[in-house]
């Protein structure tokens, strides 16, 4: 999987070891700012309030 | 790898190997050593994995993605939304601030003892700055109107109950605050003891409510917000400010509920009581106010 990534970048390694960290820093962002924040409210620690039926 | 003899030989006759060149070779490095480099690269070339190893590969490398995002979700969790919600405060509360300068409200009660009570803002919007010494001598959390977790819990500090009373208002006035993560608002509310100040400040004064005591409930006990707290039939004459926070931390199985009294109020152009005008936190944030 990872092996196939790296063959398909082009240029020397130095140059697909600058795409990867890239892509990494993208994914790494794209959780933290998009996907994190969607699933955080379904973790069972995060309820401060007190409602019917909390 | 190369083998030994491999080894001495390319140290010998050229620098360029070690230094990791392999594209730039030219032709004129291609004789004696020639040989030892060819049988190398071979080596790196892509053999096709058959496939079930090729399967279980990319399994593999799915464990260990998904392991990363675990703890990297962790690590937000833990981390980066304190972070977060911390810039978000300090930003509101200079919001704040200046729009109170801006707009100094200077409408006071008939009877100056009497605290005055502003009305409710819109929803999601903040319009308080809490202070509670207890919790460190630089501390300080805007509060805000509702208590939805996006964005007024995870941003904005802690907020207030809309069904319940305002700041000086006869009544419950009940604010919410995580107590981990996000900020974490009520971190230390175990840390309360009786006498303790916690002391809200808006655009139209400070309110100084004194700690009494706590409990500690199931998450769907509403009576703790009543106008008698635990006691909702009655009307009740008392000034009381409730704070709830999750409890035991890292859980969402019970609720700390915090209890305080009215105790002081003044306007403010009287400026800051002094159980916070000279705290780090004051200065900071409200000092010009």
């Amino acid at each position: 999987m990872y092996a196939l990534l790296w063959r398909a970048l082009p240029g020397p390694w130095i140059v697909k070891l600058i795409i990867c960290l890239i892509l990494i820093a993208a994914v790494v962002f794209l959780l933290m700012e998009y996907v994190f924040p969607v699933i955080a409210p379904y973790m069972p620690f995060n309820d401060a309030t007190i409602e019917e039926g909390g | 790898m190369r083998g030994p003899g491999a080894a001495q030989s390319a140290g010998a006759t050229s620098a360029a190997d070690p230094s990791g060149r392999g594209d730039a070779r030219g032709a004129a490095a291609a004789s004696a050593v020639g040989a030892g480099r060819t049988d190398r690269r071979r080596k790196t070339e892509y053999q096709p994995l058959g496939p079930v190893r090729g399967t279980i590969r990319a399994f593999g490398e799915l464990c260990i993605t998904a392991g990363m995002v675990l703890i990297l979700f962790v690590v937000w969790q833990l981390w980066w939304t304190d972070i977060a919600a911390n810039r978000d405060n300090e930003v509101l509360a200079d919001q704040l601030i200046t729009d109170w300068q801006e707009n100094p409200d200077n409408t006071l009660p008939d009877d100056p003892d009497t605290p005055f009570v502003a009305d409710p803002v819109a929803e999601n919007t903040g319009f308080g700055i809490m202070y509670v010494p207890r919790f460190g001598e630089d501390y300080y959390r805007t509060v805000a109107e509702g208590v939805s977790m996006e964005p007024v819990l995870n941003r904005m500090g802690v907020g207030r109950y809309p069904s319940s009373a305002m700041p000086g208002e006869v009544g419950n006035f009940s604010v919410a605050g995580h107590r981990v993560t996000y900020g974490k608002p009520l971190n230390q509310i175990h840390q309360l003891r009786p006498g303790d100040e916690i002391v809200v400040q808006t655009g139209d004064g400070f309110y100084t409510y004194t700690f009494r005591n706590f409990e500690i409930v199931l998450p769907d006990a509403t009576e703790v917000l009543a106008a008698v707290p635990t006691m909702p039939d009655y009307k009740g004459k008392d000034r009381i400010m409730t704070l709830t926070a999750c409890n035991p931390m890292f859980s969402a199985q019970e609720r700390y509920v915090a209890y305080a009294e009215l105790t002081d109020w003044k306007p403010a152009g009287d400026g800051a009581p002094a159980s916070i005008a000279d705290s780090p936190a004051f200065q900071k944030v409200g000092g010009d106010a």
